[in-house]
């Protein structure tokens, strides 16, 4: 057959090492017949390209986007289950299912995410501490496999391919759809509470003590402040609010969902980029002042608790030409002084962006290259062109490998396979199962190039 | 694969005793980093380059490579490509001075310097190029040199072939647009290297060390073109439009 393929340059949302593939949009019905089409460079299929780095293209190869319909979703209310199919993002998905009194069982920070793309990265979100990754809430998925073989898994049918798909990087085969559990919810909104944290030591405290009364939980830091201010973070705990909690005027369409957008950055911002040191800290100042103290209830809408930069389109583009890494590892707990230690030197760095998360996580699951564990996380966005950045995301590196952490895959843009190795203690086992499905190298990407995953 | 930060895991040096290419391959060397090739004629005399590279868990090692033989270019990047992976960062660096006096008294000596410099140089970089191209991603550094930017007498030969090898380079590198691969040109100034032993340093003499950061910044903010020392750019803005007569007579070495 002859695919209508365009040679296109791609790169992750950090916008940083792109390459040049052959990518084509192909109905599901198509995809046995372009995997057999897939040259000695291999294929990946692409989401939305939210993963920050580079596992979504292929150089050299072809990349794959699935045409699917968030339309044809099939909602089980007595299982409470949604089967749907991989190509169907979380913010089609969510409009399907608010409305009808459900919410996705994890939720990244982005609601522009596929269904494929959150079980291969099994992304977390502010509710990890109690309710895990997303992997742990799929059900079954049907994957086509390299051989063209279409095959049904769960945790009871291939576990093998079922725990190596999650967290794969879309290494293992393509998802195709998946059936996972949702969540019952009697209202679009939900009840947050706010505590305002002078520095790290009392947010640390914080989170270690009362997180587990809460359905999510989630901190910001600011980290260009030092001294006596070093630390100082925002955190908010949060869940559904019933109906009971909402005015009278929302109660009476308690399941209203409409996320808007407020407007994209345009494609002309200049060079450099617009985060630097000077803007950055004042958006700190200002985003730590804006908060109170202490509140407790405040009723806020879905995009506003769980997607706030959603509504800036594209809002990438603001880091300039040279794009962003996106930076995030995980130490597990009892090493607090170490994550301390990797946060100062981010502090002394000057690099960090207002953007940054500070997690809490809770148990890992079976998923051999799930990147969760328990323990702290911290998310933060630095700009690649900076002249210190290598020599100060290598050195992190070596910190969080000391103490038994690791590094996100659907971030990571700099690491290298010895840190992968270093991190993923089950990287052979999930080799091995990847080889058992795809012996002859047909999934292929520049991350698992990269990072030596495969081959 | 190179990272976010242009970091390479493949490096190949073409002209693996060059003083330049060693220290940029030593430069962009990085914990992704598995193999740094020296390309050269007698990979015996590399030991030294050899030794430099070396660090755990990098296969550092010298390989035959003749420049003139032409025909044995496709070959040689093929057979390279199969045993370490894709080229991320290719140096071109093989080129020789030249005694200009000597040059202009046998001219046949002079056409072999041209063809090493040039047509070798523009062979082996079209079977990278193809290389890449098929690969989607990859960097070719080009090393140019100011004695291209406006070719004087005291080294008319060299200069020139620097000058034709710049414009194949810039053709090179507009016609990978769109492939994912690409062309940095560096144009250093004069270099304290091996190949300048002996020789009096022109004004803005720099080093190695110096060409080598320019070229790892080029890389990670996806520059064109590098200067070394970078007021050299600004200078050659001013002396490319020197009259002639004045040209002759400025003491540039």
């Amino acid at each position: 057959m002859a695919p209508d393929y365009r040679r296109i340059s791609l790169s992750g949302w950090g916008r940083t090492s792109p390459s040049v593939s052959l990518l084509a949009e192909v109905p599901v019905e198509g995809l046995a017949e372009h995997l057999k089409d897939s040259s000695d460079r291999g294929v990946v299929v692409r989401g939305l390209g939210r993963s920050y780095g580079d596992a979504a293209q292929n150089a050299g190869g072809r990349v794959l986007t699935i045409a699917d319909r968030a339309a044809e979703a099939v909602i089980d209310d007595v299982r409470g289950t949604v089967t749907v199919g991989a190509g169907v993002s979380l913010d089609e998905l969510m409009r399907l299912i608010v409305p009808r009194g459900y919410f996705v069982p994890v939720t990244p920070g982005t609601r522009y995410v596929t269904v494929g793309g959150a079980i291969a990265s099994d992304i977390h979100g502010k509710n990890h501490h109690v309710e895990g990754s997303f992997g742990n809430h799929v059900e079954r998925m049907a994957i086509l496999t390299a051989s063209g073989e279409v095959v049904e898994v769960s945790p009871r049918e291939h576990p093998d391919l079922f725990w190596a798909t999650i967290g794969g990087m879309g290494l293992t085969g393509v998802v195709l759809d998946a059936t996972f559990r949702l969540l019952r919810v009697e209202t679009s909104r939900c009840t947050v509470d706010t505590i305002r944290c002078r520095d790290l030591d009392e947010l640390i405290t914080e989170m270690s003590t009362g997180d587990e009364n809460s359905r999510y939980s989630v901190s910001w830091v600011d980290l260009l402040a030092t001294g006596r201010k070093f630390g100082r973070s925002v955190l908010w705990r949060g869940d559904h609010a019933r109906r009971s909690d909402l005015d009278p005027k929302s109660a009476s369409d308690p399941l209203q969902y409409a996320p808007r957008h407020l407007l994209t950055v345009p494609p002309v911002v200049p060079g450099p980029g617009l985060v630097n040191a000077a803007t950055s800290r004042i958006f700190n100042e200002l985003w730590f002042r804006k908060e109170p103290d202490r509140q407790t209830g405040q009723i806020k809408s879905i995009p506003a608790f769980f997607h706030p930069l959603d509504s800036v389109g594209a809002w990438n583009r603001l880091y300039g030409r040279s794009g962003f890494v996106q930076y995030q590892f995980v130490v597990p707990f009892g090493h607090e002084d170490v994550f301390r230690r990797i946060i100062e030197r981010i502090v002394a760095s000057r690099l960090a962006s207002p953007l940054v998360v500070l997690k809490r996580f809770g148990a890992s699951n079976e998923a051999p290259l799930s990147f969760p564990m328990p323990g702290w996380t911290l998310t933060v966005d630095m700009p690649a062109a900076a002249h210190e950045i290598a020599a100060l995301s290598h050195s992190l590196d070596e910190l969080v490998l000391s103490v038994g952490g690791r590094h996100y895959l659907a971030k990571d843009a700099h690491t290298s396979a010895d840190v992968i190795r270093a991190g993923y203690p089950r990287l052979a086992e999930w080799r091995t199962t990847r080889d058992k499905w795809d012996p002859n190298g047909v999934f292929a990407s520049d991350l698992a190039r990269r990072l030596e995953l495969v081959g | 694969m190179q990272n976010a930060f242009g970091e390479p895991q493949n490096i190949l040096v073409l002209g693996g005793t060059s003083d330049i290419g060693v220290a940029i391959a030593r430069r962009l060397m990085a914990p992704s980093t598995k193999t740094v090739t020296l390309a050269c004629r007698r990979p015996e005399t590399a030991g030294l380059a050899v030794a430099s590279l070396t660090r755990p868990g990098v296969v550092a090692e010298a390989v035959e490579f003749e420049a003139t033989d032409e025909s044995n270019h496709v070959g040689f990047v093929r057979a390279l490509v199969d045993r370490t992976g894709d080229l991320d960062v290719v140096i071109l660096a093989f080129g020789q001075l030249g005694d200009q006096e000597r040059l202009e008294n046998d001219p046949a000596s002079a056409a072999d310097l041209v063809r090493v410099n040039f047509a070798s140089a523009a062979s082996i970089a079209l079977a990278v190029a193809a290389q890449m191209r098929k690969q989607g991603h990859g960097r070719l550094v080009v090393l140019s040199s100011v004695a291209g930017e406006r070719v004087r007498k005291a080294n008319f030969v060299y200069g020139s072939t620097k000058a034709g090898l710049d414009g194949f380079a810039q053709g090179l590198g507009d016609s990978l647009e769109g492939t994912g691969a690409g062309v940095l040109i560096v144009r250093p100034g004069f270099v304290h290297s091996s190949m300048t032993a002996g020789l009096e340093a022109a004004p803005f003499a720099t080093t190695p060390d110096v060409v080598a950061d320019a070229v790892a910044s080029g890389l990670r903010t996806g520059r064109r073109i590098v200067w070394a020392p970078g007021i050299l750019r600004w200078i050659f803005m001013i002396l490319r439009h020197v009259p002639a007569p004045l040209w002759r007579r400025l003491p540039l070495g």
